[in-house]
């Protein structure tokens, strides 16, 4: 069993003027899992042909008016109830302003004053224990459409297909204290909406993007520091370097006895540095004001009330679930949650075989196997059936843990069912008391000079006995009897 | 039988009904006075070969249960019109053909009428004299160098030159009412959400409601059975049940209790204002109505009010108009910003401008309490003493304008001399109320006034009832000679 050490948390700056620990929020920007956008019928798939998936709305043309799609609705209240959060009955859409060539409205539709979900907590497994960080806010918008600057020398391409899609910004109060929080609460976040079936969380196609809120203090002061903020970082690695870097910059200017300014800046992943993109003067004035195309959304306590019973087990019950039922460790119940596809491989091999087992083989063999490939466990070629089967196989003593390495290689190759392979290849173990007892007669006739040396006290030639039986048994001799029988016969 | 074009819409569905006159006949005759008519600058673009097309294939096929049987209508250029020009009276529009039709004008075709052409109208209906147009003033039929009122103007003239049987405009803060007093022609600003406005040109999205612009009251009553409906397209439409506002129209409107409010009486009115207003008063009483004096607290605020609200929506709904995706782009400019500042400077006139930069100015950091929020909470005032009275008043009367209908360029050095014209007629924008101007007399030089009739929301056939019946016993006769063509 695999036992984590309480670890002391240790994220610090050390600056030239003392010991900084740095704050850290994030606005997630989740695209939500629907088949078309906030405000109009375009589909959302992602890949197809630039502005193929545009409609007269989400390129404003003249006269043109917004209708709420509420599918997007559900699922941000289904978010809002997976982080624990308050479901606001009543929220309004406000116009966000500002021109640029991939913001068709010259406004973008989102939600300022009024949110759809208020304050609500994400509990984070960190190896030193575990950390609330809690929800400012989430509230629904609209994504812009994508500016290409680099595929004509004097022009800019736009394409639009991603303009209205539905984002939920997922506000973080300032509570993560070190990149490893920051990919812990990530990967939260995203198993949340995976669970929930609200947000793809693919990072690559920016289904999942964060502006990464930054500021240090020494530690022990109470006031917050100035923060910076780094725009659309889409990776959590890019993240972690992009604080890091934020960090260390805000601590030197400090010990240097200058102001941090607050501003927005940008994450240079090739120079792996973050640059000013626009200081606070600079600031945009967004002119937020409630949308007048449409109504405040009002939610029926009823609708609300439904989306609840219908959620389904979240990883945080699941876990203790885990380690109630299925007597794994809380490192185990947590690795085995992390997904839902996981949880779900997890349970069938567990109902059908043994528990412990079933977590040691898929956490060791099984997900070395599947990263190794490349795999996901949706797509692994050992089915949760034919895992259980092997499971049983070693439980039972029908074969050693050394042969079923061998058999589930065998399996990973053809997919195959683990008993068929342990017949056709005769794979079984030896577990018949006479027959191993034959054997071992056998190698100690064989080696009379050697059983002489053991008697004489040369213990450690008992290994080489070992040796021997398995040799001769092709590896299938049951372990535990042979050497049962082994030292039996070397000290009659 | 005399000129069709001078009857009402409803004399003329009825002759097209009993096959007195073809659509063919009908169309041919107001080409021919539109043809006659270029002077008064009604027509931003016409469409003259599809109407006949459609009036012959209406000949061939009628259909007599139509609303609207094979009749040609010409309507706002603020509506947009399926691959036909739609310019809302600005150069940024100047190139832009819709692929698609707005609702309320499908409505129209789909009750049996087919379009003549697009009106003018002040560039992004930001005007009330037709004066702010790209394309240049409209002149008011009534008289030669005289505004047709705004911003529906085009609208108004070509109604009453019998250029159009009737037609429809948009009313964001009297556009429509304004107009239909200065040319002596029937006006209703519908309850807001009771036209759809999917597919017009947005100019301030909390106020704009398109409305029929009619000859008489019964017109009124068939063209908004016509246009309006609920639609799902726009969010803030009304889900109810169609009324059959023609069919139900009564002129016995005994008992009923009308309101005067006495904030309407402003200093320096006219006299002939405030005898129309007198004269008005009597024709109800004597048709047996109750006057009760009441009054709206807040009215002395509407104005300003609107002046904030209208310009920070219109700020926010023209930035669209930003030259990347359609309409017109300044081909002088090197970078985006650039395109931008070049675009709509050269594509937008002083007064949408002007606009925005209020607009822009009131949502501003800093200042969006001041003004946009304040604004929003004495718009709820206004709505309420709106819903006091109408606890214990079936309708409103009021003047609809605070003076006729003035000179070409009189106002256009005085900005706030010309968003006076409008104090009548935005607290019933404000308040989202229906609202119906009716021609009631004429001043000393012989220009058409007009009455207003303000009515709870969704009461619709109130009103008309009550112009109907006002209608037959006011004896207004609008006089205009052809003196154009």
């Amino acid at each position: 069993m695999v036992v984590m050490s309480k670890e002391k948390f240790d994220y610090f700056i050390n600056g030239e003027k003392g010991k900084y620990e740095v704050i850290i929020g994030l606005e997630v920007h989740a695209q939500v899992l629907s088949n078309s956008k906030l405000f109009s019928g375009s589909s959302t798939k992602f890949g197809a042909d630039p502005n193929n998936q545009v409609s007269l709305i989400d390129s404003a043309f003249p006269g043109m008016l917004p209708v709420i799609n509420e599918e997007c609705i559900k699922q941000a209240v289904k978010t809002g109830l997976g982080l624990n959060a308050k479901i606001n009955n009543y929220s309004v859409f406000d116009r966000k302003n500002y021109f640029y060539a991939d913001l068709p409205q010259g406004y973008q539709i989102s939600q300022y004053k009024n949110p759809i979900v208020g304050e609500g907590k994400v509990m984070l497994d960190m190896p030193y224990g575990s950390k609330e960080v809690g929800i400012e806010r989430l509230h629904l918008e609209q994504d812009a459409g994508k500016s290409i600057h680099d595929m004509d020398p004097s022009n800019t391409y736009v394409d639009l297909n991603r303009s209205g899609i539905a984002l939920m910004e997922i506000v973080s109060k300032p509570d993560i204290r070190s990149p490893e929080e920051v990919n812990a609460y990530i990967k939260k976040l995203r198993t949340i909406m995976r669970y929930l079936g609200t947000c793809d969380g693919n990072m690559q196609e920016g289904s999942l993007r964060a502006d990464v809120n930054v500021s240090v203090r020494k530690v022990g002061d109470k006031k917050l520091g100035t923060r910076c903020e780094i725009k659309n970082v889409n990776s959590i690695k890019f993240m972690q370097m992009a604080i890091e870097y934020e960090a260390k910059r805000q601590v030197e200017l400090l010990d240097n006895g200058k102001n941090i300014e607050q501003e927005t800046r940008l994450f240079d992943t090739k120079k792996n540095e973050t640059r000013s993109m626009r200081s606070k003067e600079d600031a945009h004035d967004y002119r937020y004001f409630p949308d007048p195309d449409l109504l405040p959304l009002t939610l029926e306590k009823k609708m609300v009330d439904d989306l609840k019973k219908s959620l389904p087990e979240l990883p945080d019950k699941k876990k203790e679930r885990f380690i109630k039922e299925y007597g794994l460790s809380p490192y185990e119940a947590n690795v085995l949650v992390s997904e839902k596809a996981i949880s779900d491989y997890y349970e069938e091999v567990a109902k059908l075989s043994d528990k412990k087992l079933a977590a040691n083989w898929m956490m060791g063999d099984l997900f070395a196997m599947l990263n190794d490939k490349g795999l996901s466990i949706l797509t692994s070629p050992v089915s949760a059936k034919n895992l259980a089967e092997l499971v049983k196989s070693i439980k039972s003593s029908e074969i050693s843990g050394r042969i079923a390495k061998e058999v589930f290689e065998i399996m990973v190759q053809s997919g195959d069912n683990p008993k068929k392979i342990i017949e056709s290849k005769g794979m079984k173990q030896q577990s018949d008391p006479k027959e191993l007892e034959k054997m071992i007669n056998q190698i100690l006739t064989k080696n009379k000079d050697k059983v002489d040396q053991y008697k004489a006290g040369k213990e450690k030639l008992f290994g080489f006995f070992v040796g021997e039986v398995m040799k001769l048994s092709g590896g299938k001799a049951n372990p535990q009897l042979t050497n049962e029988i082994l030292k039996k016969l070397l000290t009659g | 039988m005399n000129d069709l074009t001078n009857q009402s819409l409803k004399e003329i569905v009825e002759n097209v009904r009993l096959k007195k006159i073809s659509s063919l006949d009908l169309t041919q005759a107001y080409i021919k006075n539109i043809e006659g008519a270029k002077k008064l600058n009604t027509f931003v673009t016409t469409t003259f070969d599809q109407a006949l097309q459609k009036a012959k294939q209406f000949d061939q096929r009628p259909n007599y249960d139509q609303i609207l049987p094979g009749i040609p209508l010409a309507v706002k250029d603020l509506f947009c019109t399926e691959n036909v020009k739609t310019t809302a009276g600005s150069n940024i529009l100047n190139n832009f053909v819709p692929s698609y039709e707005s609702t309320v004008t499908k409505n129209l075709w789909d009750s049996g009428a087919f379009l003549l052409g697009k009106l003018n109208c002040d560039e992004f209906a930001m005007g009330s004299s037709n004066e702010t147009s790209f394309f240049g003033n409209v002149i008011n039929p009534v008289a030669d160098q005289l505004v047709p009122g705004g911003s529906s103007g085009g609208s108004s003239s070509a109604l009453a030159a019998n250029l159009t049987p009737a037609t429809i405009g948009t009313d964001t803060g009297g556009s429509i009412r304004q107009p239909a007093s200065f040319t002596g022609t029937v006006g209703l600003k519908p309850t807001y959400g009771l036209c759809s406005r999917w597919g017009i040109v947005a100019f301030a999205s909390s106020l704009d409601q398109a409305g029929p612009m009619t000859k008489t009251v019964t017109d009124c009553a068939i063209m908004l059975e016509a246009m309006s409906g609920f639609d799902e397209k726009d969010s803030t439409s009304i889900n109810k049940k169609k009324e059959f506002y023609s069919k139900n129209l009564k002129d016995n409107i005994k008992g009923l209790k009308i309101g005067i409010p006495k904030e309407y009486r402003v200093d320096n009115m006219p006299k002939e204002i405030d005898e129309l207003w007198e004269k008005g008063k009597k024709i109800l009483k004597d048709l047996g109505a109750e006057l009760i004096d009441i009054s709206l607290p807040h009215t002395k605020y509407a104005l300003p009010t609107y002046y904030i609200v209208a310009p920070a929506e219109a700020s926010s709904n023209l930035a669209r108009y930003d030259g990347v995706r359609y309409g017109y782009r300044s081909q002088k400019s090197k970078d985006l910003i650039d395109m931008y500042e070049n675009t709509r400077s050269e594509g937008f006139g002083d007064e949408v401008k002007r606009r925005i930069l209020i607009g822009t100015y009131v949502l501003s950091s800093g200042y969006y309490d001041a003004y946009y929020l304040k604004a929003q909470k004495v718009r709820q005032l206004i709505k309420k003493d709106f819903d006091n009275n109408f606890k214990k008043v079936d309708s409103i009367l009021t003047p609809s304008t605070p003076s006729s209908a003035f000179k070409i360029g009189e106002k256009t050095n005085d900005p706030v001399s010309m968003y006076l014209n409008d104090i009548f007629t935005v607290p019933v924008n404000l308040a989202g109320l229906p609202a119906l101007s009716l021609p009631a007399g004429v001043d000393k030089q012989g220009y058409p006034l007009g009455l207003q009739l303000i009515g709870k929301p969704l009461d619709e056939q109130k009103i008309l009832n009550i112009g109907y019946a006002f209608e037959k016993n006011c004896g207004f006769k609008n006089k205009i000679k052809k003196w154009w063509s």
